[in-house]
């Protein structure tokens, strides 16, 4: 008999403060899994960010900062400044990077700082109560759009990855979903292939993770996950739009 | 039909949110409407150990690490 | 060593790196760019990082994450710019990150205009950023002195892991001066043993955090963070006194300001009165202790700022009601003549004989 599936190492033996069925918990162990299976957790130092995953620097097992609300590229920026040869990481939501962190996030992106990203992007702001994001989609309702966003009146959603994907400077962008068991697999490849490229010294990697939040969605974890098949996937379409290793070898 | 697989569930740590129960192909796996956990949740458990498969899709989709999956 | 001419700015850079300041990220503005220009160019000569960051925010977060790795990290501004460098300086003194700040203070409200001003003084002082915090407050008044109380302020940082502010103006970063670099000693200090690194297997994860969820754990933090504030106010408080004994009016003043204010004392205590002037060094701790030196003799004291009269506050605080204060200065960028505070002078002894 063989273990197939254990809690990694990656995490610290501690229960999250996160609501029951919320996705960041499944987003968490994929990434720790990669620190884990990469090599990198005794010499890896992560950045929290504000939002829901906050208390992130209590679940990752290595050294942790955490960062005021959007900043944590820059934060990360001067790590990987100081620190060349560690493995420096973020981990962050939509309304930390995809509204108040754009500035930050696309020029640590143009400089192809060698910082991976782990973007969480579940149409909502959750840690405040459920209001609009920047994610959030055309007509959801939110405790600060409570008739539908109106894209005429709040404008239209970001779509991070499509963005990021133009920046010379970044090297991996990938697109990718939780809503599945296939999908969580090809989830955990992506920010494992991320996680590789920054050791290969390549530049700004990032995966956009569509998540779920079942709170303040007011759904049911397993029909949240529906409800992000149907509603987010078809905005949000999944897939690679980066990979400069690629295209170098496609040069070649 | 013998059991190819094996799920153990760390129950107080089971937020009972039923992401494993929709995951599970087999349809084996419930919530225990018997039992608080120390979280005060039902947790998820098998209710037919033998069907199991062990293909690690309800620790797959698993937010809170409950689940150890072994395999024959 | 032989003293050299520099510019107050680039001096302030060269004193950064000979107190073994490798990291820099800084943003462009008037009147403090030749600092991160002279960063640019000789950081990487000493194996240093200068990164110009796409804002001040983005900046003082840079700093952030360095000085949460250990090292010795600056950042240059003014005004506005500091400004914006609020939210990181609150950050760093909860999360207790060392860092040393440089503020060519410029006039302001707003976008202001770009000479020099004083204006920054309760910005400084007060906090600009959320929270019950405290930075240590340097304001030299000369290039010499800048370049010296660089090295301390990195030292100081250290000590007490928390950001330490350098305060000039427009002239004295923009004005050249023979400067002579010595190297002190430094003091005897921590180990970086908080600094995320890397666990290297080795320790239990360090965290970089300023946040606590739990009310009273935040308020045990407050008070710990309080202490070394008071330990502060007790031992780093910095001052110049010239001409106290007898003194019937003392001139407070610092930066560029007091050096106006001394030419004013000089001129006036050659004409036989006895004027005196208490220069405060550390705008945070206020240097309290100085004005206990006052004498007897002494019935006014006036502030002079390159502002509309901020530091007075805490004069008034100081004084508990003792002696006669008054003010005069001149502000928006235009610097406060002698004759000016020699007529104030003037006007308050005779209207008192």
């Amino acid at each position: 008999m063989a273990v197939v599936f254990e809690r990694t190492k990656g995490l610290r033996p501690v229960s999250t403060h996160y609501c029951p069925g919320c996705t960041h918990g499944i987003i968490h162990r994929l990434t720790a899994e990669a620190l884990e299976e990469l090599g990198v957790l005794d010499r890896a130092i992560g950045v929290a960010p504000v939002g829901c995953s906050v208390l992130a620097y209590n679940y990752f097992n290595c050294d942790m900062q955490e960062a005021a609300h959007g900043r944590a590229p820059a934060v990360a920026t001067g790590i990987k400044r100081v620190l060349p040869d560690k493995f420096v990481f973020t981990y962050q939501g939509d309304g930390d990077l995809a509204s108040i962190g754009t500035a930050e996030v696309v020029h640590a992106a143009h400089r192809g700082e060698n910082i991976s990203i782990v973007f969480v992007n579940n149409a909502i702001y959750g840690m405040t109560g459920g209001q609009m994001a920047p994610t959030t989609l055309a007509g959801q309702r939110t405790t600060t759009s409570p008739l539908g966003r109106d894209p005429l009146h709040a404008g239209y959603p970001i779509r991070i990855a499509e963005m990021l994907a133009m920046i010379p400077g970044a090297a991996f962008i990938e697109r990718v979903s939780v809503d599945s068991p296939a999908n969580v697999r090809k989830a955990k490849k992506a920010i494992k292939r991320a996680f590789e490229i920054q050791l290969e010294g390549k530049g700004f990697s990032l995966v956009e993770v569509l998540s779920t939040c079942p709170t303040n969605w007011g759904i049911e974890p397993p029909l949240a996950l529906k409800w992000l098949r149907e509603n987010m996937i078809p905005y949000y379409p999944l897939g690679n739009f980066r990979d400069k290793t690629k295209e170098e070898a496609t040069d070649e | 039909m013998a059991a190819k697989g094996k799920v153990t569930f760390s129950r107080d740590l089971c937020k009972g949110c039923g992401l494993c129960v929709s995951a599970c192909p087999l349809k084996i796996l419930e919530m225990d409407r018997e039992t608080i956990n120390e979280k005060g949740y039902n947790p998820a458990y098998c209710a037919d150990p033998q069907k199991c498969i062990g293909c690690a899709n309800c620790a797959m989709m698993c937010p809170d690490q409950v689940i150890t999956v072994e395999r024959f | 060593m032989a003293k050299i001419l520099m510019k107050g700015n680039e001096a302030v850079g060269e004193a950064a790196i000979r107190a073994g300041c490798r990291f820099f990220f800084g943003y462009p503005i008037t009147p403090q760019s030749e600092l991160p220009e002279y960063m640019s160019l000789h950081l990487p000569k000493v194996g240093g990082v200068y990164l110009q960051a796409e804002s001040e925010i983005a900046a003082i977060n840079m700093v952030y994450g360095a000085a949460g790795c250990g090292a010795r990290v600056m950042t240059g501004s003014s005004s506005p710019g500091i400004a914006l460098k609020q939210e990181g300086i609150s950050y760093m003194a909860g999360a207790e990150l060392p860092c040393v700040i440089v503020n060519m203070m410029r006039g302001g409200p707003g976008l202001g205009s770009i000479q020099p001003a004083q204006s920054d003084y309760f910005q400084s002082t007060r906090g600009g950023g959320d929270g019950d915090y405290r930075l240590l407050v340097y304001a030299p008044a000369s290039v010499q002195e800048m370049v010296d109380y660089v090295q301390i302020a990195f030292d100081k940082a250290d000590k007490y892991r928390n950001p330490v502010l350098v305060v000039g103006d427009g002239v004295i970063g923009q004005m050249m001066e023979p400067v002579e670099f010595v190297s002190k000693p430094a003091e005897n200090l921590p180990e970086k043993d908080w600094a995320t690194t890397g666990t290297g297997g080795k320790r239990e994860p360090n965290i970089i955090n300023s946040l606590y969820l739990d009310a009273e754990k935040l308020e045990r933090h407050n008070i710990h963070l309080s202490k070394k504030y008071s330990y502060m106010q007790e031992n780093e408080q910095r001052w110049e006194a010239t001409g106290l004994e007898g003194a019937e009016l003392v001139i407070v003043a610092y930066g560029t300001t007091a050096r106006i204010a001394r030419s004013a004392m000089d001129n006036l205590n050659k004409k036989g009165w006895k004027i005196g002037l208490l220069r405060p060094i550390t705008l945070w701790p206020f240097p309290e202790k100085g004005f206990q030196l006052l004498d007897e003799t002494t019935k006014h004291l006036l502030v002079v700022e390159m502002s509309m009269g901020q530091m007075i506050d805490d004069v008034r605080i100081v004084n508990e009601g003792k002696r006669k204060i008054h003010f005069t200065g001149r502000s928006g960028g235009v610097i406060p003549s002698t004759s000016l505070i020699e007529e104030k002078i003037l006007e308050i002894l005779e209207r008192s004989e």
